[in-house]
């Protein structure tokens, strides 16, 4: 297969009107010994029909949750998606377009992120948004990174270890600047040691981080932490789940300065880890200190409402090594998919959804009760929780061999999420499998 | 102008709803926010604030966001000249392998014997990369160009830091390079020393020389560079960095100028990222998702963010046991989905495929330069790779700007080139045909940059008050950022 339109004759044209006759003469600037003999060490190529076939083989040799309920979660959530969403976004207009820089030809795209941030806002309760960041992970490490730079020489990163173990690595490899000096504090009995939180925040402190719900799905009582945080005038930031928003306490509820989260179950498929989006919403202070793009209304010159990507001092392609950040390329189509979600389900139904999903939850954890399981921790949840199984990975194998993907496993209990999508019918049996009724 | 959707909100008009609920429990109030309890969930976590999302009926929705697409282009729309963006067609297959079930609903944390497709495509993937820019091994992790080169600043941190040579904190960056390479060095917290080019549009190996002390961690160098120019003395700028003891690092970005023509790892580099969004025609989705994987000679193997794909006999899992890695840049395994598009796309090409799209690509840069020079201001006349600069020196003479120009191929239905880019040319307009524009797309975008030209001299006017064919004229930029107005908010 290939995708280059001109055929050879016209390659001869082409050249012909340069004075050249090959293509090679087109690399006369590269040394022989630098180019490379014979050609590279790859598989022929394969056309349409044949590609489609491999690709469809190792597509087959994976258990899908289109076929297989699924309980894991774990900072990912099998949620369900409007069928309008994914064919709107294969209108090629929005996935083959760049970066919206040039705005007269960019319109809807711009459009659509103003929304989005909006969006955002809405959900978080803060006054302004970026376009999106990688995910969840790099999106706390760039809020913790921001808070270190706004506070002038102020290293400390207070975190519990009940925030997703992939985030703190994440958040570790970002220390590595020298510029954050990530304080773990552990948690206990499955959420935030408050006393011990509280403890490490001092005056070096630059933020202070609580995600909510936690790794292991528990609500966290962030109230100490920003209260003590703000007091020392460090940043408070929130990692929060944005499903959970529609009935939990906003961020701003809570005092958070910064909130960031993974914004993949809003209309975003699995996909193995990703394509997702991290979001990040602050108050009004940090607008123009918050990494990534931010589209801005305004109006052209006939007077009419447009939209502009705004504030772009911030951004490496202007300030160079003097940018707050250096994202450049950030999940665009990914934030149009959660607009596009939100738009859908609307506000009533993302409440609906939420609602649902600590239905589910509740009924599991009482259907358990009945067989003589109980909860690692006895905390309040929202969708998800661990319970405790002796041996995870040998239970997580029978679920499998029910038909069950089961969930994540801890050293002494399975981490189960429970979304819209399951049923009664696999909540049952996914009790009969653990509690040995089958 | 369409109003925003937040504008179209009707109260009861958005139908969606779940299946009827199975389970019927008491402790669940209806009345959420109030101040009771919601199931486990005590009154102190729960939502009081409004949340106003827009309440749209899903033929509206539709429309709306239709609607939105016909206000946006993309590559499919048409010619796509974007200098350092690679904006090449992306293949429709590649799209239909992505969104199969058995990718696109797999569950990042499954057990290995389930996802044994997926981990199969994804140690393919890493080895396939490894062969193209002849590197030894690979990390798919990172989600973009930038956050490839930040894993990869990472690991030349890591390296010398593994070294105990805690003195080299700067990062060299010549004058041309893309924005990210400073921003990037200073993320991981180096200092940036800029390295001038010469007056051929290359390194300035006297200036590398001179710079390049025991406090460098190495230098960051894209080849062929944003002017479209080989670095035709790699090896001795390779000598240079690595006999101070610095890290070569290639940023990735231009590779479709070279791609089974020439490989990195065989010019002296040691760490890369490549741009799957660029080089292997995935989609760029308006900004992202891309994917930025990166690159390690041998001997800095053991820092490439963790996990990676191995193979034991038929078997595929995934290795965390890496002790000297960086660690985690991005949760799981990096944009898989888009993994599978730039795997679909190097399968179908194959090795002679790679070759041809980078002939392609550098011939048709070639033929528009030299179809342009007698309109256009060419700064470095010569052989080009995949792009080349231009600027409007000989329409400034009419008042005329570069902005401008672009502006007015807007009305001609062109998405602009890059502008202003790179920062060492006056004006500079940076074109990048890429190797899937036909000989016809080509020729008319020649014809059209000629009556700009030519419009420049006869009615300059009509050039600067580009684009009039747009659905809004020119924005006023200024206010945008003293009056940042970022989202909407209702009766403002």
């Amino acid at each position: 297969m290939k995708y280059t339109p001109n055929p050879p004759q016209i390659v001869d044209e082409m050249l012909r009107t340069m004075g050249l006759t090959t293509l090679e003469e087109l690399f006369s600037d590269i040394k022989p010994e630098l180019q490379v003999k014979n050609s590279l060490n790859l598989p022929a190529g394969l056309g349409e029909l044949e590609l489609r076939r491999v690709l469809k083989n190792l597509a087959a040799k994976n258990l899908n949750t289109d076929d297989y309920p699924s309980f894991l979660g774990a900072g990912a959530y099998d949620h369900y998606f409007p069928a309008a969403l994914e064919q709107l976004l294969l209108r090629s207009e929005f996935y083959t377009a760049y970066t919206p820089y040039q705005p007269e030809i960019s319109q809807g795209i711009l459009q659509a992120i103003f929304e989005y941030q909006t969006m955002i806002c809405q959900l978080t309760g803060l006054d302004v948004a970026n376009a999106s960041l990688y995910d969840g992970g790099s999106a706390l490490a760039e809020a913790c990174n921001l808070a270190c730079i706004n506070s002038k020489g102020k290293k400390k990163v207070v975190i519990s270890d009940t925030v997703h173990p992939e985030y703190l690595e994440i958040l570790k490899a970002y220390s590595l600047s020298g510029r954050l000096e990530v304080v773990v504090v552990p948690g206990q009995d499955g959420v935030a040691d408050t006393a011990g939180m509280l403890s490490a925040i001092d005056r070096e402190t630059a933020c202070a981080v609580i995600q909510q719900p936690n790794f292991y799905g528990l609500l966290e009582d962030a109230a100490p932490v920003e209260k003590a945080v703000h007091a020392q005038k460090g940043l408070f930031i929130m990692a929060v789940d944005p499903i959970s928003l529609a009935i939990l306490k906003s961020p701003a509820e809570w005092g958070a300065d910064l909130a960031v989260g993974e914004g993949q179950p809003l209309g975003n498929s699995l996909s193995f880890g990703g394509p997702y989006l991290g979001f990040m919403a602050a108050t009004k202070n940090l607008m123009r200190k918050i990494p990534g793009r931010i589209v801005g209304q305004t109006t052209d010159l006939d007077g009419q409402r447009a939209y502009v990507l705004t504030l772009q001092a911030r951004e490496q392609h202007i300030r160079r090594e003097l940018a707050t950040s250096n994202i450049c390329s950030n999940e665009a189509l990914c934030a149009l998919a959660a607009s596009m979600y939100l738009t859908f389900v609307g506000g009533q139904g993302l409440k609906e959804i939420a609602k649902r999903c600590h239905q589910l939850a509740v009924y599991a954890e009482q259907e358990f009760q009945k067989v003589g399981l109980e909860l690692k921790y006895k905390q309040p949840y929202f969708r998800e929780f661990a319970l405790k199984v002796s041996e995870p990975a040998a239970a997580n194998r029978k679920l499998l061999a029910n038909g069950i993907i089961g969930g994540y496993e801890l050293e002494d209990a399975l981490l189960l999420a429970f979304t819209e999508k399951r049923t009664k019918a696999e909540i049952d049996k996914l009790v009969a499998v653990l509690g040995g009724k089958i | 102008m369409p109003k925003l959707i937040f504008e179209k909100h009707v109260p009861g008009s958005n139908a969606f709803s779940l299946p009827s609920s199975e389970i019927s429990d008491q402790a669940f109030s209806e009345q959420i926010p109030d101040q009771t309890n919601f199931g486990r969930i005590p009154a102190q976590f729960l939502r009081q604030e409004a949340m106003n999302l827009p309440e749209v009926s899903e033929v509206e929705a539709v429309r709306h966001y239709t609607e939105l697409s016909t206000r946006a282009y993309g590559v499919d729309s048409g010619f796509y000249p974007l200098g350092s963006c690679t904006m090449k067609y992306n293949p429709k297959i590649n799209e239909w392998a992505a969104r199969l079930p058995g990718f696109a609903c797999l569950h990042p944390y499954q057990p290995a014997d389930t996802v044994q497709g997926a981990l199969q495509l994804y140690y393919e993937m890493q080895e396939m990369l490894a062969e193209i820019p002849g590197m030894d091994g690979f990390s798919l992790q990172p989600a973009a160009g930038a956050h490839g080169e930040l894993a990869g600043v990472m690991i030349m941190k890591a390296y010398h830091q593994q070294r105990q040579d805690h003195k080299r904190t700067k990062i060299m960056v010549p004058d041309s390079a893309h924005g990210t390479n400073p921003a990037s060095a200073n993320v991981v917290g180096f200092e940036v020393i800029e390295v001038k080019s010469n007056p051929r549009g290359l390194v300035d190996l006297d200036d590398l020389r001179s710079k390049m002390t025991e406090e460098v961690a190495g230098l960051m160098l894209t080849n062929p560079n944003t002017l479209g120019l080989f670095e035709e003395e790699i090896q001795e700028i390779a000598a240079i960095v690595h006999d101070g003891g610095g890290l070569l690092y290639y940023d990735g970005a231009n590779l479709n100028g070279i791609m089974g023509v020439a490989r990195p790892g065989d010019m002296g580099f040691d760490v890369i990222h490549v741009n799957l969004h660029k080089t292997f025609g995935t989609p760029h989705g308006g900004g992202g998702p891309g994917a930025g994987p990166v690159g390690v000679k041998a001997k800095l193997l053991e820092f490439l963010p963790k996990p990676v794909a191995v193979k034991e006999g038929e078997q595929y899992r995934f290795n965390y046991d890496l002790p000297l890695s960086i660690g985690k840049v991005k949760n799981f395994y990096g944009n898989f989905g888009v993994i599978v598009k730039a795997y679909a796309y190097i399968k179908a090409l194959g090795a002679e495929g790679l070759k041809e799209a980078c002939q392609h690509a550098v011939l048709n840069a070639n033929y528009l330069r030299h179809q342009l020079r007698d309109t256009y201001h060419i700064p470095l006349d010569r052989l080009c790779k995949h792009e080349f600069i231009i600027n409007s020196k000989k329409q400034a003479e009419n008042g005329i700007t570069t902005l401008q120009i672009a502006k007015r191929l807007i009305d001609f239905g062109y998405h602009p080139p890059t502008v202003y880019f790179p920062l060492i040319v006056s004006e500079a307009m940076m074109i990048e045909p890429t190797e899937t524009e036909s000989k016809e797309r080509l020729d008319d975008f020649i014809q059209t940059m000629r009556n700009i030209a030519r419009e420049s001299v006869e009615n300059p006017e009509l050039v600067k008050q580009a684009p009039q064919q747009a659905v809004i004229k020119r924005v006023d930029e200024v206010t945008a950022a003293r009056k940042p107005v970022v989202k909407w908010e209702a009766g403002v």
